[in-house]
């Protein structure tokens, strides 16, 4: 008997902008024991239905039916819904540090859990405590019950959630994102613990996630959700070996660990449609590359033998990675000078701990390193490892405080002002996030003309032609001159960001992580962007991320970083070949590539329904 | 469906940071961010009185001459044998007078006219130059810290730790009473609230990505704090404003009414109240103290509500209200 039956649920969120439909229409089984993936973009809704099914949008106009263990979820009040939370249905939130409330030591919140729903003594609740830390994998479990959550590293905080959720050894655990604020070799762990605890416990859980790579190593079922429309459904082996649907297709494809280094990444053009109104077809036929006519008519429900189904009325067609569409790109001979050299560069913070005293934080502790002329050079390292840092050094925003940096033979280090200025043409970086690094108050093309203005390269209408051109260099309609950032989504703003970066035809650019605050369907457009500018403008790059798939598809040679130090240099290929470090296998191990979809040989269709409530 | 596609028309479409919703759907319609500002600000009825108020203060002011020409009473003329009683007393309110007399026989209505004229002068005028200045200091301390930080936040400290009282007594003693002075010593006393606002808000803005980009592209200092910074303080800059002017308003009343801002015979609201209040006239003559009161009452009431309405409005994030009104809409429909 499934754990959770949900039938037709339909989310509205009545908001000033207008009535969001957060999710249509939604059916689907959790099988007791299993371990069921919810996967999806940002904005699809995923979030949203757990959140409605625990009763946590008071606001919403929620219909539909969820039943967990025979009873309705929807139907039930507030109290009946409290009594349920937490005792039968345990949760573990995104971010481990802001669902942990800092005041109080993790004994005392776990234990809390226990005392509301049971009545039991203190010393056996935290007997209890105790023994759930120890099953997650916390060594010296009693003595840490009284520490804070500051005493704990992301990983571990994520495991005391874990055990929190765990403790009164609810059927049922939402994972909202666990893995997702945390690094790769992190992620790895938290994975692996949360399918034990499934296997020896017999929890059931369900994960809400965007990386597909993840889910398709740990899931049972899957579930993909776009604009609120549940476009797949089915068993794991099925969805990502032979999807049924476009779009899960074109995701799988889309990840960089799939194309060969060569090769272009297969892109979902377009962006997500807004909630606010939803055509009235196929939700998907905007961005799907095999839209007929019909797909303007409610798509109906195709079942398959293997258990997937698929809102489509179409089977795919069966596509492979671009092998066709390959971007020439040639690796500079072997000998050319090195557009910057580093050597033996220190950078230490000093930071005061109050009371006067002040201690040391070494950052980067002595890194040598040379970029040759025409190459991409990528740096890889978990958060914390200072690769950003390394990059604002040699862009000369922020000095080193030892070491030299050279950049075309002259010194970053020492420079005049008016030579840190010209310095400004020749390097410049791309940002993380695409979303902070413009300025919201500012005009697209007053932001992307910015930097000829300030080095008086351009004035009036040859200001405006040069911007414009910028523009569909990017792949952005010269049209939207006129708007402000926030009318733009994230791949477009990212986009922008390489517009502004290109103007002043710079020799270096540095990307740091440009696409880790993107969409995987968006992540796709932009790397391929940016791989064909640099065949194109032959730049020098420098490609920071922590993200070795994107490393590798995007660099030819890649510095590995770890703690302040580059462990391993070496061609791209020879990396994932034999890595010479424990800490890069470690590395490659924890990196999830899904599989690439094969051809659906011997699939047969059983039945093809019209969607209830359609249209 | 379609009794959404009829709300949605009364709905508007403005595109958050992380949502993803773009231009596409025929329904959906888009909005600048100040039609949407009026439209938050017209759904909250006190701050629409509380605007159409200070509308009509500044129309009563600015037809200050009108008043005087339409009552036949001049602002300083002494009407002896008709506004004050055989005795000497005040006449109260009456069809000739209409908020009544005061002790020396003017109109209490023209006086109030005239009044508002200083009152606002004095607080849009004090507000704007205090706003001028904490966004200068503000901005410097924020935008470059350090030292500057330190000499700019000490002032700060030091100005806000000045007993107002005392130090605008003693001032006046030195220059004697005018209108220059009583704005000079408004504004050295409010500039700093403003200040410390915008010197926070800046450090956080300097912090931003968007401030790394421009610097690594080359701006210099002014550039980043002209083109970057001061664009995202708008709201601030408005919002405090406008708090600012009720607080002017006040301050010059309490000047006056000490006998310290505007020099009588010139009549001001804060002065008005100082007169009745000497002599203990206010016992048998409650106009006096009622309607320069209520005046100063409204006029502070008007700006702080409008301030507050303005707030909520430019910046829907700060409350979640919006959206449960939209509910109870959405119930009755």
């Amino acid at each position: 008997m499934p754990l959770i039956e949900a039938r037709n649920i339909t989310i509205r969120i009545p908001t000033e902008d207008g009535v969001v439909h957060a999710a249509r229409d939604l059916s689907f089984t959790v099988e007791a024991g299993s371990l069921f993936g919810i996967a999806g973009e940002s904005g699809s809704g995923k979030s949203v239905l757990i959140q409605a099914i625990m009763g946590l949008l008071p606001q919403a106009e929620i219909e539909g039916e969820c039943l967990f263990q025979g009873q309705d979820l929807l139907a039930m009040t507030q109290q009946e819904l409290r009594a349920l939370r937490g005792r039968h249905i345990g949760m573990v939130f995104q971010d481990p540090l802001s669902s942990l409330h800092p005041y109080y030591s993790i004994g005392r919140q776990i234990t809390e859990v226990i005392h509301t729903h049971e009545s039991v003594s203190k010393d056996e609740a935290r007997r209890r405590a105790a023994d759930m830390l120890e099953k997650v994998g916390i060594e010296d479990a009693v003595a840490r019950l009284n520490d804070f959550p500051h005493q704990f590293s992301g990983g571990m905080r994520q495991r005391v959630m874990i055990a929190m959720a765990l403790v009164l050894q609810p059927p049922l655990i939402f994972a909202d994102e666990p893995t997702t604020a945390l690094d790769v070799t992190v992620q790895a762990q938290i994975m692996d613990l949360l399918k034990r605890m499934s296997d020896e416990l017999g929890v059931t859980i369900v994960m809400i996630t965007h990386d597909l790579g993840l889910l398709s190593s740990v899931a049972d079922r899957v579930m993909i959700l776009y604009a609120g429309h549940r476009l797949e459904f089915g068993p794991a082996a099925s969805v990502f070996g032979t999807p049924a649907h476009p779009y899960t297709q074109g995701l799988l494809l889309s990840s960089p660990g799939i194309s060969g280094p060569d090769e272009a990444l297969v892109s979902i053009p377009g962006r997500p449609p807004s909630l606010l109104a939803t055509p009235r077809g196929c939700i998907f036929a905007p961005r799907c590359g095999q839209v007929q006519e019909i797909c303007k008519t409610p798509p109906p429900i195709r079942r398959y033998a293997d258990g997937a189904e698929a809102l489509c009325h179409f089977e795919p067609e069966a596509r492979g990675p671009n092998d066709d569409v390959a971007i020439a790109h040639t690796a500079p001979a072997p000998g050319t000078a090195p557009l910057v050299s580093i050597r033996n560069l220190h950078m230490t913070y000093r930071i005061a701990t109050g009371f006067g005293r002040k201690r040391d934080l070494d950052v980067i502790k002595g890194i040598d390193l040379d970029v040759i002329r025409g190459e991409t050079l990528g740096l890889v390292g978990e958060s914390g490892c200072g690769k950003s840092t390394l990059a604002r050094i040699v862009a000369g925003l922020t000095p080193a405080t030892g070491g030299q940096v050279n950049f075309d033979g002259t010194e970053v280090s020492d420079l005049t002002g008016r030579e840190w200025r010209d310095l400004r043409k020749r390097v410049q970086i791309v940002f993380q996030d695409p979303y902070g690094s413009l300025n919201p108050r500012r005009r697209v093309g007053s932001i992307i003309g910015a930097p000829l203005k300030i080095h008086g390269l351009a004035q009036g209408a040859a200001l405006k032609d040069e911007v414009r051109r910028l523009m569909g260099l990017v792949g952005l309609n010269p049209e939207h001159y006129n708007r402000f950032p926030n009318e733009f989504s994230g791949g477009q703003r990212q986009r922008i960001g390489i517009a502004r970066a290109l103007a002043l035809k710079p020799d270096l650019m540095i990307f740091d992580e440009p696409v880790s605050a993107l969409d995987v369907s968006i992540q796709a457009q932009i790397l391929n962007l940016i791989k064909e500018l640099q065949a194109e403008l032959n730049l020098t790059s420098l490609f920071i991320s922590h993200d070795l798939t994107v490393v590798r598809h995007m660099c030819d040679r890649i510095a590995v970083m770890n703690m302040g130090r580059i462990i391993e240099l070496e061609e791209a290929d020879a990396i994932f070949a034999n890595p010479r470090e424990e800490y890069t296998r470690t590395l490659l191990a924890a990196s999830h590539v899904p599989p690439r979809p094969v051809e659906p040989d011997h699939r047969q269709l059983i039945a093809s329904e019209p969607q209830q409530g359609a249209m | 469906m379609g009794q959404f596609q009829s709300r949605n028309e009364e709905m508007t479409n403005e595109i958050e940071e992380d949502d993803g919703t773009e231009d596409r759907g025929p329904v959906v319609v888009q909005r600048s961010s100040a039609a949407l500002t009026f439209r938050r600000l017209a759904r909250d009825p006190a701050s629409v009185i509380a605007f159409l108020f200070i509308v009509a203060l500044f129309a009563f002011a600015i037809g200050a001459p009108l008043v005087e020409t339409w009552t036949g009473h001049g602002v300083i003329t002494q009407y002896r044998e008709t506004a004050l009683s055989p005795v000497g007393l005040p006449v109260g309110p009456n069809s000739e007078f209409l908020l009544g007399g005061d002790q020396l026989g003017r109109d209490v209505l023209v006086r109030i006219a005239y009044g508002a004229r200083v009152s606002l002068l004095v607080g849009v005028m004090a507000s704007l130059i205090a706003a001028t200045i904490g966004v200068t200091v503000g901005m410097l301390a924020g935008y470059f810290g350090g030292w500057v930080d330190f000499v700019l936040g000490r002032f700060m400290d030091l100005v806000m730790s000045v007993p107002f009282l005392l130090a605008a007594l003693a001032l006046v003693s030195v220059f004697g009473p005018s209108l220059p002075l009583s704005v000079s010593v408004i504004v050295f006393f409010s500039w700093t609230t403003i200040g410390r606002v915008i010197r926070a808000e800046t450090t956080s803005l300097s912090r931003r990505e968007f401030v790394q980009a421009s610097r690594s592209l080359g701006a210099g200092h002014g550039y980043i704090l002209l083109r970057d910074i001061l664009p995202n303080l708008a709201l601030t800059i408005i919002i405090y404003t406008t708090m600012l002017i009720p607080n002017a308003i006040v301050f010059e009343a309490t000047l006056s009414y000490l006998g310290m801002g505007i020099v009588p015979p010139t009549p001001s609201w804060g002065g008005m109240l100082a007169e009745a209040g000497a002599n203990s006239i206010y016992l048998v003559a409650w106009w006096l103290v009622l309607f320069p009161g209520l005046a100063l009452l409204a006029a502070t009431l008007a700006f702080n509500i409008l301030g507050d309405g303005l707030r909520d409005a430019l910046d829907p994030s700060a409350r979640g209200r919006a959206v449960f009104r939209k509910k109870k809409k959405s119930e009755e429909g």
